[in-house]
């Protein structure tokens, strides 16, 4: 897969739900349509509170890659 | 020479440092709290201020009146921090120096963050607000009351969940729950940023018949067409709107580029040292801890600060940390509530809700005034011993 290149990365490792969440809904509501997201959690709720908010607000989630402790999402933000 | 302690913010972090070190320092240390209003107020009130149960003056005392007499108050606003200096700068011209700083300078709020929110919606962060919203519910003849939240992190987390379950109760006290609708617009997949207590929650607010929206995250608010709108791309209709505005640190933290983006201060999870700075401490709301936004958050750093320095001060290694211990009650209605405590390794495990959490949370507020800031709670109080319910 072609490498996409991060508009920002959040390195949300160590905080607990909805921290990484809370973190991206911040970080995208300051942003430019096109931008594209990094977030790195260690929380497990992630896994399904991400998508499921990424779903929600219509967003695109491009990758949800397990790394060694933690996952990592990448997002574009499409409206 | 006594160390110079200088603490901005006479809430309950900054009032109950103070009386902490003056008490295990005494004259080896003089402390200064500064304060721009000089007037200490309890906020957990304005709850019961906006649902008619309260009026504000028993909410607020001179912050002089609370402070050991060997503590100083200086009325004025701290304008601008100086950490390599060791000075604060004051609004009228003049400045402190300190050996030690404690920052306990608290959220405030910016309802500007969010079009159309001040004219649009009413709050209860404030006892201006939640006046304000009092004498709006006394004009409510039914309708569709929401209540929503407009910027994560915020004081007091239950804080909007209990207003949903008190609103209930008021609407049906006034024969007017038939004719009107109470729905939660939460920025989570669930009602409550704390699953368990969530999964507590949720059953009583479908009991009830509170609604409930998730995943909305206010983004503006039309108050011509009482339309509120998410970022998530979705419009909800109301008749009152209630919500917590957007909150930041305060505006000295940012003058003086200590904070993050928002103004919340990068401070260390155990030690709550700030930025890397041995000699600056923060508590309470104006950290950047991934932990309730509390009173009682603030009353748990409170000894932390006050013993590490004091150690400081008496040239010993500073032995006690803060493990994250937060405890807060949460009114559920019908005269019930029940008990969140944790810390940052045990999520809370809340209790159903009973009439004794619902008589503690009374007499806490009751006898806030001559027990929290002068650090007069026993020790074995339950409000004091979140481990007890550790899984």
């Amino acid at each position: 897969m072609a490498t996409t290149e991060i508009t920002r990365s959040i390195d949300a490792r160590g905080m607990a739900c909805p921290g990484p969440l809370m973190a991206l809904i911040g970080a995208i509501r300051t942003g430019q349509v096109g931008d594209v997201y990094e977030v790195l959690s260690s929380d497990e709720g992630s896994k399904t509170d991400i998508p499921a908010w990424v779903a929600k607000a219509q967003h695109e989630l491009l990758e949800v890659v397990p790394e060694d402790g933690f996952a990592r999402f990448v997002i574009r933000k499409v409206r | 020479m006594p160390a110079e302690v200088v603490v901005l913010g006479g809430g309950v972090g900054g009032t109950l440092t103070a009386n902490l070190l003056d008490k295990a320092l005494g004259r080896n240390a003089h402390i200064t709290v500064v304060d721009p209003t000089g007037m200490h107020d309890y906020q957990p009130g304005y709850l019961y201020v906006a649902l008619g149960e309260a009026k504000g003056h028993w909410l607020t005392r001179e912050e002089r009146s609370l402070l050991r007499s060997r503590v100083d108050l200086a009325v004025e606003e701290a304008i601008r921090i100086h950490p390599d200096a060791g000075t604060v700068q004051l609004r009228n011209g003049g400045s402190l120096s300190w050996d030690y700083l404690v920052i306990a300078t608290g959220a405030r709020l910016v309802p500007d963050l969010i079009p159309g929110l001040a004219e649009g919606s009413f709050e209860f962060y404030s006892l201006g607000g939640a006046e304000r919203l009092a004498q709006a519910l006394r004009g409510f003849t039914g309708g569709s009351i929401k209540v929503g939240i407009a910027g994560i992190p915020y004081k007091c987390p239950p804080a909007p969940v209990e207003f949903t379950m008190m609103i209930d109760g008021y609407l049906r006290r006034r024969g007017l729950r038939d004719r009107s609708e109470v729905e939660l617009l939460s920025p989570l997949n669930r009602a409550f940023t704390i699953e368990s207590a969530s999964k507590l929650i949720q059953p009583i607010m479908e009991q009830r018949g509170i609604g409930l929206t998730t995943f909305f995250n206010v983004e503006s608010v039309d108050p011509a067409a009482h339309i509120v709108e998410s970022l998530e791309g979705e419009k909800q209709e109301y008749d009152l709107l209630v919500l917590v505005p957007p909150h930041e640190g305060a505006e000295v933290i940012k003058a003086s580029n200590l904070g993050d983006v928002s103004g919340w201060l990068p401070t260390d999870r155990t030690t709550l040292q700030v930025g890397g700075y041995d000699n600056i401490f923060a508590l309470g709301d104006a950290t950047d801890l991934p932990i309730s936004k509390s009173g009682s958050t603030a009353h748990f750093e409170a000894p932390v600060i006050a013993s590490r320095i004091a150690s400081l001060v008496t040239g010993t290694a500073p032995t006690t940390n803060y493990g994250g211990r937060v405890m807060c009650f949460l009114e559920t209605g019908d005269g019930k509530a029940t008990s969140l405590r944790f810390d940052y390794e045990h999520p809370p495990v809340p209790p159903q809700p009973n009439r004794a959490w619902h008589v503690a949370k009374w007499l806490f507020n009751r006898l806030y005034w001559e027990t929290v800031p002068q650090g007069r709670l026993p020790e074995r109080a339950p409000f004091t011993t979140p481990k007890e319910v550790s899984p």
